[in-house]
């Protein structure tokens, strides 16, 4: 097993971060999010990948056939379904953003101090 | 007793997809009332779970999956008395501030109820699991349900704001759970708490540091402790009383109680013999965020950013309490987090009356303009007691057995620490109530913050109308309750006796294991201990009540005070509070920064010293 994915995982997860760290568009920030979402989907399904395994579904194969982890698999669906909740609650928020304050630019929203 | 456990979060959710399919065809009283029973029911619940589960905790297999040859599959909620009082308090929450509601908004509509409920269960699934993958989704379907509540008031600016800040935040604090779950499966191939920690032996490698350090990173700023609190400060200022009173008053600790739900059973056995660096490290993190929030609270005007500096302020104890890793401290902070989150609950709702009555919730602006109040001054003062922790009531019962705590381990030092703190959080309050409810003081003061526009976001005008009384009975009445509940809380029987033994159990994972791997039931526990405060203790309280009066009288006089210390030291203190406030600047990338450079010094530290 290679280190490969691992890094990839670990690139896009700083990757998103970075994204949303210096965004200047509400929109561009909940896709970095999401991008940084996509880095977790990696690891998980990297840590339950074995080489030359085939998918955990038993039907029609061997009961001793090498599979991939399905545990894994599950996690990764769930955090899809989670991740597009809070996706779509955010893109809703940033509509109404620009509803109201006709900017989409989070800096130049008006200030919670002083 | 054990099939109650399930309906906990049953009742709750089935309520609201009840009331989300038919509540539009209902009249708005049944769909009310329909929310009301099912919040006051779970309350009955999990106090049925405290009091039933007082002798052996309880594992609940969901589906039947019982665990077979050591070995986890399925889901588990494990509840144990402090668990289901952290539960326990959510849901009670949960009915005070649906009644609030009821005549906070003038038009609610049942999808706010149902917000609510969504709210509810999330908090007590997340209280009670045992299953580190379900403890994330409940994490996700409280954060989810509490930035829809919280950006409620979606025509203003400072709710939709607010609410970006506090779900971007939790977000990113969500992923990092995720990935320390994925490696902590990918390193033990359990999900379930015991089967994790019974995996992991020997002395930690970095994977489990980095693993640690992740889950912290999320729970941390899912608390809102420092540096991870600067969502807090401008979500609990915007959202609505009703749900400020849910977001203060329990999601907070349920943060700090969910390192606790993954220390003990994952992490304990393998940091052994190195309680002292984990314990330095996060109490470190506690006074920090207690002091800088106390101060942060004493220079807002907005008694709501006030409240929620306290709340920071207050999370700073709870973790103190809880890092401390010993019983006491763990019995210490439960009691702590139910005490003081019912206490901030009234005090959220006294701001409420303010607001709905006056339109307004700037103690400067409001100088003098409720003089006319007779109960809500009345609860405000028993409020601002029980931050200052008045003894014998119940946050001084909690606050004691952390000073034991602190003692047992030579930390005496903690003590005036949690003192000061106290002091100056009840002191901002009480400075606040005299100006607003007896016009004491000057009536301005440059040096503290007025928020400059969502100053009355996410509130009504003040209508003159009939009912207006009746609406703020509907406020006064939950927060009368909330606050008897939390005083009274010291005159339950032997009340921190059972906590202490309840918390014995938590800080044994061994007993746990072989509770949720092998189904044996826990070996009988010694007699009871009996537990009084100590004398230090309660010279403690009064000094913190004694301090709190001075402090809250210089807060009034501030220019006075000003003058009579010296010009030099009043430019110190401004410039420092000047710096000090401006890094809540509001803005997502800068708070994002702050909570990636607060994990990564976290982890340089944890990684220096633990491995």
């Amino acid at each position: 097993m290679s280190y490969f994915p691992y890094l990839v995982a670990g690139l896009v997860f700083m990757i998103g971060i970075a994204g949303v760290v210096t965004s200047r568009n509400l929109i561009h920030l909940v896709v970095c999010l999401s991008v940084a979402q996509s880095g977790t989907y990696i690891l998980l399904l990297a840590i339950g990948y074995r080489s030359g395994g085939t998918a955990p579904i038993f039907k029609g194969i061997s009961e001793k056939a090498k599979t991939v982890d399905p545990v894994v698999q599950a996690l990764t669906l769930t955090d899809v379904v989670v991740s597009v909740v809070v996706a779509a609650l955010l893109l809703a928020l940033a509509l109404d953003v620009q509803k109201n304050e006709e900017t989409l630019d989070p800096e130049e929203l008006p200030s919670m101090r002083s | 007793m054990t099939s109650l456990v399930p309906l906990t979060v049953a009742l709750p959710f089935l309520a609201a997809a009840a009331l989300a399919a038919f509540g539009h065809f209902l009249h708005p009283v049944i769909d009310d009332a329909v929310a009301l029973v099912a919040a006051a029911g779970t309350t009955g619940l999990c106090v049925a779970l405290v009091v039933g589960t007082a002798d052996a905790p309880i594992q609940y297999a969901f589906g039947g999956w019982e665990p077979r040859h050591g070995v986890v599959l399925g889901i588990e909620f494990s509840v144990d008395p402090l668990a289901a009082a952290i539960a326990a308090l959510a849901a009670l929450l949960a009915t005070a501030s649906l009644l609030a509601s009821w005549h906070y908004f003038d038009e609610a509509g049942h999808l706010w109820s149902v917000l609510v409920l969504l709210f509810l269960g999330g908090m007590v699934g997340f209280a009670l699991s045992d299953d580190i993958f379900n403890l994330f989704v409940w994490f996700e379907v409280m954060g989810v349900s509490a930035f829809a509540l919280t950006a409620y008031r979606k025509d203003e600016p400072g709710p939709l704001q607010g609410a970006l800040n506090f779900a971007i935040l939790n977000s990113i604090g969500a992923l990092a759970f995720l990935v320390s779950i994925a490696l902590l499966y990918g390193r033990t191939g359990g999900l379930n708490l015991a089967q994790i920690g019974h995996a992991l032996t020997g002395p930690p490698d970095r994977l489990v540091v980095v693993a640690f350090v992740l889950l912290l990173l999320g729970f941390l700023t899912k608390a809102g402790a420092i540096p991870f609190h600067f969502w807090l400060a401008d979500a609990y200022s915007v959202a609505p009383v009703p749900v400020c009173l849910l977001l203060s008053g329990v999601m907070s600790d349920l943060g700090l109680k969910g390192i606790e739900r993954v220390y003990w059973p994952i992490f304990s056995e393998t940091f052994a013999g190195h309680e002292v660096t984990v314990r330095s490290i996060l109490v470190a993190v506690g006074v920090a965020t207690m002091t800088i929030g106390a101060i942060m609270a004493f220079l807002q005007a907005n008694l709501k950013r006030m409240l929620a500096f306290a709340t920071v302020s207050q999370i700073g104890l709870v973790l103190i309490a809880g890092s401390l890793l010993t019983a006491d401290g763990v019995a210490g902070s439960t009691l702590i987090a139910v005490a003081e989150g019912l206490v901030r609950g009234g005090l959220f709702l006294c701001v409420g009356v303010i607001v709905t009555a006056l339109g307004d919730a700037n103690e400067l602006r409001l100088h003098g303009r409720a003089r006319h109040m007779r109960v809500t001054p009345l609860l405000f003062l028993v409020g601002v007691l029980g931050l200052a922790h008045l003894p014998p009531f119940g946050p001084f019962l909690g606050v004691s057995l952390v000073e034991k705590g602190a003692d047992s381990l030579g930390w005496s030092w903690l003590s005036p620490v949690i003192m000061v703190s106290s002091a100056i959080v009840a002191a901002a309050l009480l400075r606040a109530g005299a100006r607003i409810f007896l016009g004491l003081g000057e009536p301005g003061d440059p040096a503290l913050v007025s928020l400059q526009r969502p100053e009355t976001a996410g509130e009504e005008e003040p209508s003159e109308d009939a009912g207006r009384s009746r609406r703020l009975t509907f406020m006064a009445a939950p927060a009368s309750c909330l606050l008897v509940v939390a005083f009274g809380l010291a005159f339950a029987p032997d009340l921190a006796g059972h906590a202490i033994q309840a918390a014995e159990r938590v800080v044994d994972p061994a007993q746990h294991a072989v509770a949720v791997l092998e189904r044996q039931p826990p070996p009988p526990q010694g007699p009871r201990p009996s537990y009084s405060p100590a004398l230090s203790s309660y010279l403690y309280a009064a000094g913190s009540v004694l301090l709190t009066l001075v402090l809250a009288a210089a807060g009034l006089h501030r220019r006075r005070v000003s003058r009579a210390t010296g010009r030099v030291a009043a430019r110190v203190a401004a410039a420092g509070a000047d710096r000090l406030t401006a890094l809540h600047s509001g803005a997502i990338g800068d708070y994002v920064t702050w909570q990636t450079v607060g994990g990564a010094i976290l982890g340089g530290l944890f990684a220096l010293t633990l491995t």
